[in-house]
């Protein structure tokens, strides 16, 4: 196993995060920048990375952008929105050739590096506003991107699950905003928003590749000029359980029913018993050995698609699936019962091992690719934990199943939101 | 076992062909964790109209049995091959594409093992009735799955208009009613028919060593008997080279309208050098075209006509080939108006510049790089390429000598009025 050399450099205003590796022809230079959401903010930064990476005062045309990136052997350059927990980040990443590779060595890092600290810190903006005419065009593209989820219905229901379930709090917000605050965004205002994000947002920057860690830290220290800053942190303190299950159905044309059930788990990331609530849901429903998979599709020949998923950072799980619209109690009853044999250990030590061997094999697998080592790492900066890889694959191990018992004891339903068609 | 090394991307390939005709290559990966393999056979949903082994006439089989076949195959006596692979710590998972059919697995730890039992599960079919009845329930919900889906309808739709006889315009999964009357016997006379060694291909890529490698999949498969294979007949109907419909437009439960515009090549029989030549070249054009860089993405962006779920593609294999241009737009017939007039125009008229080239040849070759830092990519993409006799590993140096001349006459032999089609999604109500 390949051990993560993480270098980590707290600078003026942001962390520099450093990973030497050989592995890829490639460097990747990611910028997470992470705030709380917020119902005030999360249309502006829903919004915000789409102008900045439109254009600067160095290339004042996407044109000109894109066609400075083409000239740099294609760099790949794209912005990224999530959630992490009651955070929004917004991630900025930059992907360009290792010179090593090439017949010409232009000083390729270099120009990556110089070409993010353009976009983040010299933005096309005239008079304290950005460029009103990329932000007309990104608005009505924000709205549009808003109104997507809609049509795809697996996203649609997983976003109606969660904001069903979380009303009320932070975590029901969507990463691209809301729809109907697009309009009253003005260049002035997102110029205005720009200038807290550089000075409030917790700034972490990772650096994967072939790459001299001095020279990194040498180009950033020269290319890079930020603000000390105190990031807002937000206070989670745990909402209410709900008096008994919501159960919300929903009639639109569609062929297929979508049968999502969110549950509370107690559990986030960085509490001891985090690792049992992972192994918990590799056997629950993580993975194709699991018992959603083998109960819901399998033996009752329900589903295509049968899957549970954790979103560690605010202590919830979703459990998602397709079913013929006639088929909701017979789904919902299967998937009730495994949780039940969950609680009552009734799963086998092989079952155990098993899903030890997949998380321990899906996590190797995950930092083999430069975006998914980031995630890996950055789940430490949100949570302000130092939890390494060793670490991580030691807890998996050690956990027994009184351990997993425990963690799926402490799981109980919330919501459960059924998509379903116009006959039903 | 022969060593084909790549000096400019540091990377060594190993490759053997066995004596029962199966093609094995092998490219270890520093530094990584993973391992990957994929095997696969040269029999996709296409083939559906063919001399089954060992007998003399042709037979047309039901759509979507490729893809219901390589569900079958993960079932065994002894239950279910997925259990296998998570025991041993791997991900397994398998695809059907218009032209080949791939099993494959990725794992950190017990990779013999694990590609052990990737071959022999592929090697070894277990067909019942009452499991392929089964079946039935669980891919049925698939098609449904991909009937709800806007994106996927518009894309078989345009496919759908292009072409009047070839079965490329058969959605790779079928239909329920076409999976209906599938039995195991069907399914055991397509497997046998096209999973001869001699027609597949098996990749490894990761951290492995070559010759211990090679080594195991040597004694496999000498412990198994396979008889010489025919070359294996199949046809394909004679398709005109105009589309068959000029449009079409599903009422869908949608809040954005999609757009989609479809150029059918004609007929391309092309292999190798000269098949590869022409499909960077006309991503090449693509590139220039309607690339981030390029005015007309400007322009089409700024006009509100196209927003970032944008996209161009094109499909090339040996017998079929096409373009598709679009995405969510709110103006589905002035966009499809616009792309079309676009597509003309350049091939009437040289749009583009020497400098703008050069800047996109560049731009393919970083995108080459990044790509070859994912096993999956090279797995899936050799195997690809060497189907169609071409070689991965040639895709720089042809960039590299992709001239003016090489684009525009690609553009010009397959932009034509009549190749048009476009396909939209738009709201029902």
């Amino acid at each position: 196993m390949t051990a993560i050399n993480e270098v980590v450099k707290k600078k003026q205003g942001y962390t520099l995060h450093i990973v030497q590796t050989d592995k890829y022809k490639t460097n990747s230079l990611i910028l997470k920048m992470k705030a709380p959401l917020d119902q005030e903010t999360v249309t502006l930064r829903g919004l915000l990375p789409h102008v900045m990476q439109s254009s600067t005062k160095t290339y004042p045309s996407t044109t000109e952008l894109r066609s400075y990136l083409d000239e740099l052997y294609g760099a790949n350059f794209y912005t990224d929105l999530g959630k992490k927990g009651e955070y929004h980040v917004v991630s900025m990443s930059v992907e360009i050739a290792n010179e090593k590779f090439l017949r010409d060595s232009e000083p390729l890092l270099q120009k990556g590096i110089e070409f993010l600290a353009d976009v983040l810190q010299n933005p096309h903006i005239e008079n304290n506003e950005f460029d009103k005419k990329t932000v007309e065009k990104e608005k009505r593209n924000q709205k549009v991107r808003i109104q997507a989820v809609y049509d795809d219905k697996m996203r649609y229901a997983n976003s109606r699950l969660v904001e069903e379930m979380c009303k009320g709090e932070r975590f029901a917000l969507h990463v691209n905003g809301i729809s109907e605050e697009v309009e009253s965004i003005t260049a002035k205002s997102l110029y205005e928003y720009y200038q807290n994000v550089m000075n409030e947002d917790q700034f972490d920057l990772y650096v994967i590749g072939d790459v001299d860690v001095a020279e990194v830290e040498n180009l950033c220290d020269q290319l890079l000029q930020l603000n000390e800053r105190t990031p807002l942190e937000v206070d989670s303190s745990e909402v209410e359980q709900k008096e008994r299950e919501n159960v919300v159905k929903e009639k639109q044309d569609v062929k297929q029913g979508k049968l999502n059930m969110g549950y509370r788990t107690h559990t986030q990331y960085g509490d001891d018993d985090y690792f049992a609530l992972q192994v918990f849901n590799g056997i629950f429903g993580g993975f194709s050995h699991s018992k959603l998979f083998i109960n819901v599709r399998e033996k009752a020949s329900l589903a295509y698609y049968a899957a549970s998923r954790l979103e560690s950072h605010k202590g919830l799980l979703m459990v998602m699936s397709g079913i013929e619209f006639e088929k909701y109690d017979q789904a919902v009853g299967i998937i009730n019962d495994q949780l039940q044999a969950m609680k009552d250990g009734d799963f086998t030590d092989g079952e155990i091992e098993q899903t030890k061997a997949v998380i321990r094999n899906q996590l190797l697998e995950t930092i083999d690719t430069s975006r998914g080592l980031v995630e890996v790492l950055y789940h430490n900066a949100v949570a302000h934990e130092e939890i390494n890889l060793k670490h991580w694959l030691d807890e998996i191990e050690k956990t027994t199943k009184e351990d997993i018992v425990k963690a799926a004891n402490k799981v109980e339903l919330d919501t459960i939101y059924f998509l379903t068609g116009m006959e039903g | 076992m022969k060593k084909i090394s790549f000096d400019q991307l540091q990377e060594n390939l190993y490759y053997e062909k066995m004596s029962n005709g199966l093609d094995v290559y092998i490219l270890p990966k520093k530094g990584f964790n993973k391992t990957y393999a994929t095997f696969t056979t040269k029999y996709g949903s296409i083939d559906n109209h063919f001399v089954p082994l060992n007998e003399e006439g042709f037979v047309k089989v039901p759509d979507g049995i490729a893809h219901f076949l390589e569900h079958k195959l993960f079932e065994k006596e002894d239950g279910d091959v997925f259990q296998q692979f998570s025991r041993q710590g791997a991900s397994a998972n398998a695809f059907t594409s218009f032209t080949r059919t791939a099993y494959l697995f990725s794992s950190t730890t017990n990779v013999e093992r694990n590609l052990e039992t990737l071959i022999d599960f592929v090697q070894d079919p277990y067909f019942t009735e009452k499991t392929v009845e089964k079946e039935k329930g669980i891919i049925g919900q698939e098609i449904t799955m991909y009937d709800d889906n806007p994106d996927w309808r518009l894309y078989f739709g345009v496919i759908q208009n292009m072409y009047k006889n070839h079965p490329v315009k058969i959605d790779i999964a079928g239909t329920i009613e076409s999976i209906t009357p599938i039995t195991k016997d069907m399914l055991y006379q397509c497997y046998n028919t096209f999973y001869h060694p001699s027609n597949m291909l098996l990749f490894v890529v990761g951290a492995v060593d070559p010759d211990q490698i090679m080594n195991q999949i040597r004694s496999n498969q000498e412990k198994k008997d396979y008889e010489k294979m025919p070359e294996i007949k199949r046809r394909f109907d004679e398709e005109p080279e105009a589309v068959a419909e000029k449009k079409q437009v599903l009422k869908m439960n949608v809040q954005s309208p999609k757009c989609l515009v479809g150029l059918k090549a004609p007929e391309p029989h092309q292999q190798g050098k000269e098949m590869l030549r022409q499909e960077l070249s006309m991503n090449v054009f693509l590139d220039m075209l309607f690339g981030k860089s390029s005015t007309y993405y400007s322009e089409l962006y700024n006009d509100g006509l196209i927003d970032e779920t944008f996209h161009y593609d094109y499909t090339q294999e040996n017998g079929f080939g096409f373009l598709t241009v679009g995405g969510d737009t709110e103006k589905p017939d002035i966009l499809a108006e616009k792309v079309q007039s676009l597509l003309l125009k350049a091939k009437q008229e040289s749009l583009f510049t020497e400098e703008g080239l050069e800047r996109t040849k560049k731009k393919k070759i970083g995108a080459f790089l990044r790509a070859i830092n994912s096993p999956e990519f090279i797995a899936n993409q050799f195997t690809r390429y060497a189907f169609n006799e071409m070689d991965l590993f040639e895709v720089v140096p042809t960039l590299e000598s992709l001239k003016y001349d090489d684009i525009q006459t690609v553009a010009s032999t397959i932009i034509s009025e009549e190749r048009f089609t476009v396909c939209q999604v738009v709201p029902k109500s």
